[in-house]
Formats: structure tokens, C-alpha cells, sequence
């Protein structure tokens, strides 16, 4: 008791200093250190923003908003369209996201709940190191091992019993959009085990107890139950993993074939807006040029800033659940 | 009263499992594959001349990727000593000083930077610092990726900074510590191992990136002098070998992704490692 | 105990910072110089910058990424000089007025090359003739298969099999997609018309590979794909690549003799030596050949820069041209050489 009162009083005596004192302490310096930093992040989104908008003008005074919904690029004739690249970028993301949340979500069930517990730990180890792989890597497997591959032994029979349709039409030349919607999806996947994973496992057990108890199947007890429950987390997972397919550069550029067509079929090839950034910006002279690349960058920023958002709304929402 | 579950039933259990784990049995062998491909093509490119030499001349075999090995550690050393600092006290402003709607507003810029193409990054990178200064950098890559590195260094640090319990803070405060002293000299070592391997894998993946490079380090057939001249890196070179026709190329683009994916495995492991031998998972 | 760690950590880290900063201050350095531009000379250029080292004191590294972008690069000034095969238009050299204060950008023809029409046929060794309107119309897709009656007609004795022809074009920038467009506006109306000639023009069809290396390797993994690739691209690689009509009626396979015989054929040269040569006429001229140049600012700050490019360049137009047959490409004509010994007394 008497203790606690001296501390309390010693406390009080301590945080009467003065301006100085206080200085050498270091407490004032070490908030407007941090402060100063927090605020340069601040500077920094504020300048990325600014650089890109006021370089995107020459095109948005040339062109307007009809510039993302023209096809045309011929830097010779100074005429410059978004449509390939934005059409592009969506069609490999998609492409990818449809071959990557049925397996990733698939696996990542199996890892929460069939699993046995160390087996699962394990598995997840690796398939998170699978995230940490560099771009550029998956653009050398893409390269020199999944386009072969493709071109013998996915592309015939997909022909074979698809090729009427409109989307497997036309001669594979190997780049492609399929190329880059495969590379794509392999770079995904092990984002959406990791994070559907955890949010899986955060379902109480006890909603799985009462199911089975009821007599529920494994099976069912995980559809009809955990999988609802875990829903809006696991919409945010694949949000943010599709907000990274649209911006993947060096694996697409290096598989999807650099033609700035807009192509129905699958099988041909096409260009995405960071691809074209990529191959040519370092060249592109000229201010219209120049500025319809950065114009590009910008849609493409805030198209990964509307996704982030709807992925955070999911996450918030279900940790609001959680909580 | 037993419920009897149906033969549909059962057997809608069964294949779904399966099938479940058929798809993990195939992601997984993807990642086996991949690295297993890499081992073998990557580590049999490699030789004494790959990590001694510098690249040869068109036509001319035997070059090696001595410089883009050194290259890519002044760049990331660069990125790490721009990046770091800045986000790691931003995180410490975030969990110690600030208050609740600054911090919710902080967090929503970190997350947008966080979600900005890394290639738009060079852009950003290319305006500010080469067109400026007029040439090419070891200076401007290390801004890009520093930049890069910033939105995780801030998130890392937060949580691991508030992860450490309040009572600490108290105890120290309550010895006649200043807010300061107690930030620096008692949560922060108490969240080490965490801030550790948070940077670690921070450094991980900026270690891969190779679309900021492009037009901010450019590349370099020699040693790169200074921290001012354009610079040769790993990611850079593979992406240009693996392009290219010749054959001794491609090889080379082998063993430089293998170099490359080992380094960045390897540190992901330690990371990963510091966590789980760390005080926080000593805490029962 | 973490906290001991911590500090050797620290420790270990500034002292390898320091002594990085130090090793790399510590050298006695040559000059060093930034060259980026054409992938065209890109294997003479590297040869060149390689040997010279030793003789002039100084490192200069080439980027090879493409004309546009050594255009780019020097006007922009991120680059020492530039190179391209693309001959400026006015446009780029008021650019570059614009951007440095007033001071003109000079061009060196350095070499010669040929663009060639390169091919993968598997099954087909002889090789194959093609005409200037012939190429047009493949690159314009409408010739599509490669046993169209056309080609058919061209090559009497090989059996061309029935496979779509895959076109190849570059993605980036490049002095060799202006050469080889330059060649087909002046043999076909048509391409003049719809695609014209530039460094980066609208493909009508086709895969794109950045740099001369990207459509080579395109080229070897893609059956029935033709391309145009600077002469020793097709020559290292082993691909295949077919003689063209020039304007005197011949078939002709592009070599040293050929090359050169179309910079002979060239009646005068511009004062600022920018002069396309393709289609030029005369007997045993290829007609898809090309000078290419390298762009240097008429001005440098650094007194040492400007010494070191004016003494290669001095260097590259004399001894430099004993080693460039080697590599395919053909020597500067004695006027020439003459010429751009002349003018490097214009940088200062």
C-alpha cells in the first residue's frame, strides 16, 4: 500500500519536469522523430499520386476518358488507346483467379480441416515459401517449361473438344493469354491456402462440435458451417490476391506475347497495362508518349486501390465477427 | 436414437475430401517442382566462373554474373538503409503515440502503398531520381525498392511492437522511465525477434523485384563504382538471359534463379524460424 | 543477451556498409561512361567498348535496350550517348534542342549490317527467295500460310509445307523495325500507307519480342514463325534467313559483299551522315542494309568525357573496323570514315 502511493507520488513529482528536462529524456524527440516519419509516408503517397497525375495530363487533355475505351497504339501516328492493355490485365487476372480459388480454397479446407494437424503444419510451411518465390522465377518456369508443356499436351485436347468455341479459337503460338493466366494462377494460389487457411481455422471448434454432434458429415459440417462463417475473410483473401494478379509484371510480360490486340480467344496472344509499362517506357519518347504510359499506370493504381478496399471491408468485417 | 448417415451422403464425404486433398496434393507438387527443377538446372549451371566473372560480350562464352551478385546486395543494402528506418518508426509511432483516427488513417495510406504496382513504383522512381539527376543509379534502385519495403516495416513493427504487454510498458514507466527510454530500451528489445524476422522477409521479397529496376539501376557490364552508376542485378539479368537466344544464356538465367531462390528461401526459413523459437511463442 | 546480440548485429552491419562504401571509393577509377541504345551493333559495340578499355583509359558500358530508348536516353540525358539505327526525324533532334539547352545532337555511323528475313521451317534447308512486295504482304498478314502461291512462286524447287506463317516483330523500340520498315514503304504503296516507317510501329499481325535477342529466341521456339533480325543474330543462333530481290531484279543473300555494296551505291552523304540506304540500287546490293549510329551531345560537362567518346569514336572508324567482319558486319566506306573522323572535332 505505502509502496504503490510512493511510486504514485514519485510518478506525479517525475512528470512535472520541465521543457528541457523533459528534451533530454528524449520523449520529444522521439515523438516528432516518429511523427516525422509517419509523415513522410505520408509526402511519399501524396508524391507517387501527384508525379502520376500530372504526367497523365497531356494524354487526358488529348484524348479524355475515350482513351481507355480505344484500341488504337501507334506511337508513329502519335494515336494511343488503353482498351488492349486494360482488357489484357483483366483477362490474365481473371483467368488466374478462376483457376487459383477453387484449388486454393479446396486445399486450403483440407489443410484447416482434414488435415491431421502436423501434416498440415508442415504443408503449409512450404506452400507459403511458394509466395516468397520471385517473379521473375515463375517467368522462367513460364518460359522455358510451362509454354511447352502447354503447347503439347494442354492446348491439343483442349482444341480437340473446345475449339468451336470462340475462346479456344485460333492458332497456340505459346505466349498467350492461357500462358499468362496459368503463370498467374500458380503465383496466386498459395496466398489464398495461406490466408483462407488461417481464417478457416479461426471458426470456433465448437460450431463444428454442434454440427457433428447433429450428425452432420465431415463434409457437410465444413459447407454447411465453417465455410459460411469464414466467407467474408475468404472474399478478402482472394480480393487481395486478385489486386497482385493485376499488377504482376515480369511474369506476364515474359509469357503473354506483347501484341496490342484485343483477341477473344485465349489461345492469342495479348498485353497487359504493366507488361506494355515494362517493354515500353524506358523508350517511349515523347510527351504523349510518354504520359499514355503513366495515364495506364494510374488506371491500373486505382484499380488496385478500389480492390484493396473491397478487400479490406471484407477482412474488417469478419474480424468484427471474429471479435 | 443412432442417426443413420446415407449412403449419399457418406459418399458425397468421402469424394469431397478427396477431392480437397487432391488439390493440395497439387499445389504442393507444383512447389516441388518448381524448386526441384531449379535445383537440378539451376545448380548444375552453376560453376566457379558464374560467381567470379564478369558478363562477356556478345558471342563470347564463359561470362559469369560476379557483378550483378554484388550489384543486387548494394541495391538491397541501399533499400534496406532508405526503407527501414522510415517505416520502422512509423510503426513505433503508430503503436506507442498515436491516436486512434490518425492511426486508422496511416494504416490506410500504408495499405495503398502497399497495393501500388512495383512497377508503377519505378515510374515514381525514374521522375524523382534519374531524370533529375541525369543518369542511371545504384541510388535510384535502392529508392524504388526502399520505398517498397516501407508499407511491411510499418506493419510489421506495429503489431509486433503492441503484441508486447502493456505491464512491461508500466513496469518500466513506473521505475521512472521516460515514454521514450521505455519504447527503445524495453518493448522494443522484448519484440526483437518478431521485428527480426518481419524485416527479414521484407528483405526477401524485395530481393526478387525485378520491374523497378529496370529503369532506375538500368544494368552494367562492369563494376559498378560509387553508389551513382548504373548496376547490374540478379533479377535484371534474368529476366534479359532468359529472353535471349543463346543457349550459354539461358543457362546462366538458370543458375542465377537458383542463386537467387535460394538466398530467398533461405532467409524466409531463418525468419520463420526466429518467430517460432521467439519469446512469443515461449509465452504460455 | 538479445540485446548484446542486437549490438554485434549493428555492428557487424555499419562496418560492412562502411567498408563497401570505402572498397568501391578506394580504386584508382578509368572514366566511365553510360552508352544505351540500338541491339542492332549491340555484339560490335560490346566487342568494341571491351578492347578499348585498355587503350583509352576508359569503361564504357552499353545497355543495348533498343533505339527508341537510346534516343530517349540521351536526350533526356540519363545516358553518356546514345545509339540507334533509326535515323531521326526532326522532331527528335528539336527535342533534344529543347531539352539541353540549345546544344545539337551529332550522329557517327559506326558500321554496316543487313536486316535479314529469318525463318523456322522445319523440314525446309534450302533457303528461301523472297521480294520486297512479297515480305510486305506477309507482314501486312495477307499472306498467311507459307505455301501461298506467292512464295510457291519464288521458290520453284523446295516444297513449302502448308503452315501458318507466325509473324515476329519487335515490342520495343528499334532502329532495325525502322530499316526494315524503311525498306518496305519503298518497295510497297500499301505499307507506306498503312504502317509507314518508324522505330515502333502498329503491327498488323504478329508476336512481339523485345530486342533483336527476344525475336531471335522467339524465332528457334516457334515453328513456322519468320522475323527480321539484324544479320548476326540470325547468323549466331542458326537460324535460317532467306535472300531478297533487290532493286536490279537479283536474289541476294546478305554478307560483307552485298552489305557493302549498298553503301557504295549511296550517291552522297547528308551533311549530318543520317542517310537510309535500303533498296539502293546496283548490281549485288542487298537491299535491307543499314548504317547505324551513335548519337553523342555536341557538348559535354566533364572535359574527360568528351576526350574519351571523341578518341573512340577516332578509334572505332580505324582500327575498331578491323574487327568488325568478323562479327558480320561490313566496314564503313573509306568516305565515311573520313567523314566522322572529321566531325568528332565537333564534341567538345
Amino acid at each position: 500500500m505505502a509502496s504503490s502511493t510512493y511510486i504514485a507520488e514519485t510518478l506525479s513529482r517525475r512528470t512535472d519536469r520541465g521543457f528541457i528536462a523533459r528534451l533530454r529524456g528524449g520523449d520529444e524527440i522521439s515523438y516528432l522523430v516518429t511523427l516525422a516519419c509517419t509523415v513522410s509516408i505520408l509526402l511519399i503517397v501524396g508524391l507517387i499520386v501527384f508525379e502520376l497525375w500530372v504526367n497523365s495530363r497531356p494524354t487526358f487533355t488529348a484524348f479524355g476518358f475515350g482513351f481507355l475505351t480505344s484500341s488504337a497504339w501507334d506511337p508513329n501516328a502519335n494515336k494511343f488507346g488503353a482498351l488492349p492493355f486494360i482488357y489484357g490485365t483483366c483477362v490474365t487476372a481473371f483467368l488466374g483467379m478462376i483457376m487459383a480459388v477453387p484449388l486454393g480454397v479446396a486445399a486450403a479446407i483440407f489443410l484447416s480441416e482434414m488435415a491431421p494437424p502436423k501434416l498440415s503444419n508442415i504443408l503449409t510451411f512450404l506452400i507459403e515459401l511458394l509466395a516468397a518465390v520471385p517473379s521473375v522465377i515463375y517467368g522462367l518456369i513460364g518460359i522455358f517449361i510451362l509454354v511447352p508443356a502447354i503447347r503439347v499436351y494442354l492446348v491439343p485436347p483442349l482444341q480437340a473438344a473446345f475449339g468451336h468455341i470462340f475462346l479456344f479459337e485460333g492458332t497456340f503460338y505459346g505466349l498467350s493469354y492461357l500462358s499468362a493466366g496459368i503463370v498467374l494462377s500458380v503465383m496466386v494460389v498459395p496466398f489464398i491456402i495461406s490466408v483462407s487457411r488461417e481464417v478457416l481455422m479461426a471458426v470456433p471448434t465448437e460450431q463444428r462440435e454442434a454440427a457433428l454432434a447433429l450428425g452432420a458429415t465431415k463434409w457437410e459440417t465444413t459447407w454447411d458451417i465453417v465455410l459460411p462463417n469464414a466467407s467474408t475473410g475468404i472474399f478478402g483473401s482472394i480480393f487481395l490476391a486478385l489486386a497482385r494478379a493485376l499488377g504482376e509484371t515480369m511474369a506476364v510480360t515474359m509469357v503473354v506475347g506483347n501484341s496490342p490486340k484485343i483477341s477473344a480467344s485465349l489461345l492469342a496472344p495479348g498485353y497487359s497495362i504493366a507488361a506494355v509499362i515494362a517493354n515500353e517506357f524506358a523508350e517511349a519518347n515523347g510527351d504523349l508518349y510518354i504520359s499514355s504510359l503513366i495515364f495506364m499506370a494510374l488506371v491500373l493504381f486505382g484499380l488496385t486501390i478500389v480492390i484493396n478496399a473491397v478487400a479490406r471491408i471484407f477482412i474488417m468485417t469478419t474480424q468484427g465477427k471474429g471479435a | 436414437m443412432m442417426m443413420e448417415i446415407s449412403g449419399t451422403r457418406r459418399f458425397i464425404n468421402s469424394f469431397m475430401l478427396a477431392l480437397s486433398g487432391i488439390a493440395t496434393v497439387l499445389v504442393v507438387s507444383v512447389l516441388f517442382f518448381i524448386l526441384g527443377y531449379l535445383l537440378i538446372h539451376g545448380a548444375s549451371s552453376l560453376n566457379w566462373d558464374f560467381f567470379t566473372k564478369l558478363p562477356k560480350p556478345s558471342g563470347e562464352t564463359g561470362g559469369g554474373m560476379a557483378n550483378a551478385i554484388v550489384g543486387s546486395g548494394k541495391v538491397l543494402l541501399l533499400a534496406t538503409l532508405i526503407g527501414v528506418p522510415i517505416g520502422f518508426l512509423a510503426g513505433v509511432f503508430l503503436a506507442e503515440y498515436s491516436g486512434k483516427s490518425f492511426a486508422f488513417l496511416i494504416r490506410y495510406v500504408v495499405d495503398l502503398l502497399n497495393g501500388v504496382p512495383s512497377i508503377v513504383i519505378g515510374i515514381v522512381a525514374y521522375a524523382i531520381v534519374v531524370r533529375p539527376m541525369k543518369h542511371f543509379s545504384t541510388l535510384a534502385g535502392g529508392t524504388a525498392l526502399g520505398i517498397m519495403m516501407i508499407p511491411i516495416a510499418v506493419r510489421t513493427t506495429e503489431e509486433f511492437l503492441r503484441a508486447v504487454p502493456n505491464n512491461l510498458r508500466e513496469g518500466a514507466m513506473a521505475l521512472g522511465a521516460t515514454k521514450a527510454t521505455t519504447i527503445f530500451t524495453v518493448v522494443i528489445p522484448a519484440a526483437i525477434s518478431g521485428l527480426t524476422s518481419g524485416m527479414m522477409l521484407n528483405l526477401a521479397r524485395v530481393a526478387g523485384e525485378t520491374a523497378p529496376l529496370l529503369f532506375t539501376a538500368l544494368g552494367n557490364q562492369y563494376w559498378s563504382q560509387g553508389w551513382l552508376a548504373p548496376i547490374a542485378t540478379l533479377p535484371v539479368m534474368i529476366y534479359n538471359y532468359a529472353i535471349a537466344p543463346e543457349d550459354d544464356l539461358h543457362q546462366q538465367a538458370w543458375a542465377a534463379g537458383f542463386v537467387l531462390l535460394t538466398l530467398v528461401l533461405l532467409i524466409n526459413v531463418t525468419a520463420r524460424l526466429i518467430i517460432a523459437r521467439g519469446p512469443a511463442s515461449q509465452r504460455r | 543477451m538479445r540485446a548484446h546480440m542486437l549490438r554485434k548485429a549493428t555492428a557487424a552491419f555499419a562496418i560492412a556498409t562502411l567498408g563497401t562504401m570505402l572498397a568501391t571509393a578506394a580504386d584508382k577509377q578509368p572514366i566511365q561512361m553510360t552508352g544505351a541504345g540500338a541491339t542492332f551493333p549491340a555484339p560490335i559495340y560490346q566487342k568494341w567498348f571491351n578492347d578499348y578499355q585498355s587503350i583509352g583509359n576508359v569503361q564504357i558500358n552499353y545497355q543495348p535496350i533498343g533505339s527508341g530508348g537510346g534516343i530517349k536516353g540521351v536526350t533526356e540525358g540519363t545516358v553518356d550517348f546514345g545509339a540507334s539505327d533509326a535515323i531521326l526525324s526532326k522532331e527528335q533532334f528539336d527535342t533534344f534542342k529543347a531539352k539541353n539547352g540549345g546544344h545539337t545532337l551529332l550522329t557517327f555511323p559506326t558500321v554496316l549490317g543487313a536486316v535479314v528475313a529469318s525463318y523456322n521451317l522445319p523440314g525446309v534447308t534450302k533457303e528461301l527467295n523472297f521480294t520486297g512486295p512479297v515480305l510486305a504482304q506477309i507482314f501486312l498478314g495477307k499472306i498467311k500460310r507459307w505455301n501461298d502461291p506467292a512464295l510457291v512462286k519464288l521458290n520453284p524447287g523446295t516444297t513449302l509445307p502448308d503452315m501458318e506463317i507466325v509473324v515476329l516483330h519487335r515490342s520495343d523500340g528499334s532502329g532495325t523495325t525502322f530499316c526494315f520498315t524503311d525498306y518496305l514503304s519503298k518497295v510497297s504503296p500499301e505499307w507506306e500507307k498503312t504502317v509507314g516507317r518508324n522505330a515502333s510501329v502498329s503491327w498488323p499481325v504478329g508476336l512481339g519480342g523485345a530486342k533483336n535477342d527476344g525475336v531471335a529466341g522467339l524465332l528457334k521456339q516457334q515453328p513456322g514463325s519468320i522475323g527480321y533480325l539484324e544479320l548476326i543474330y540470325a547468323v549466331k543462333n542458326h537460324l535460317s534467313y532467306g535472300k531478297v530481290q533487290n532493286k536490279a531484279g537479283e536474289m541476294v543473300k546478305a554478307d560483307l559483299k552485298t552489305v557493302s555494296a549498298a553503301a557504295a551505291a549511296m550517291k552522297e552523304l547528308a551533311a549530318d551522315t543520317q542517310v537510309s540506304i535500303t533498296d539502293a540500287p546496283g548490281k549485288g546490293v542487298y537491299p535491307i542494309s543499314t548504317f547505324t549510329w551513335l548519337l553523342v551531345p555536341d557538348s559535354f560537362k566533364d572535359a574527360d568525357k568528351a576526350g574519351a567518346i571523341r578518341g573512340f569514336l577516332k578509334w572505332a572508324v580505324t582500327k575498331g573496323q578491323d574487327s568488325v567482319e568478323s562479327l558480320d558486319y561490313a566496314k564503313l566506306p573509306a568516305v565515311v570514315a573520313a567523314k566522322v573522323e572529321q566531325r568528332v572535332s565537333l564534341i567538345k
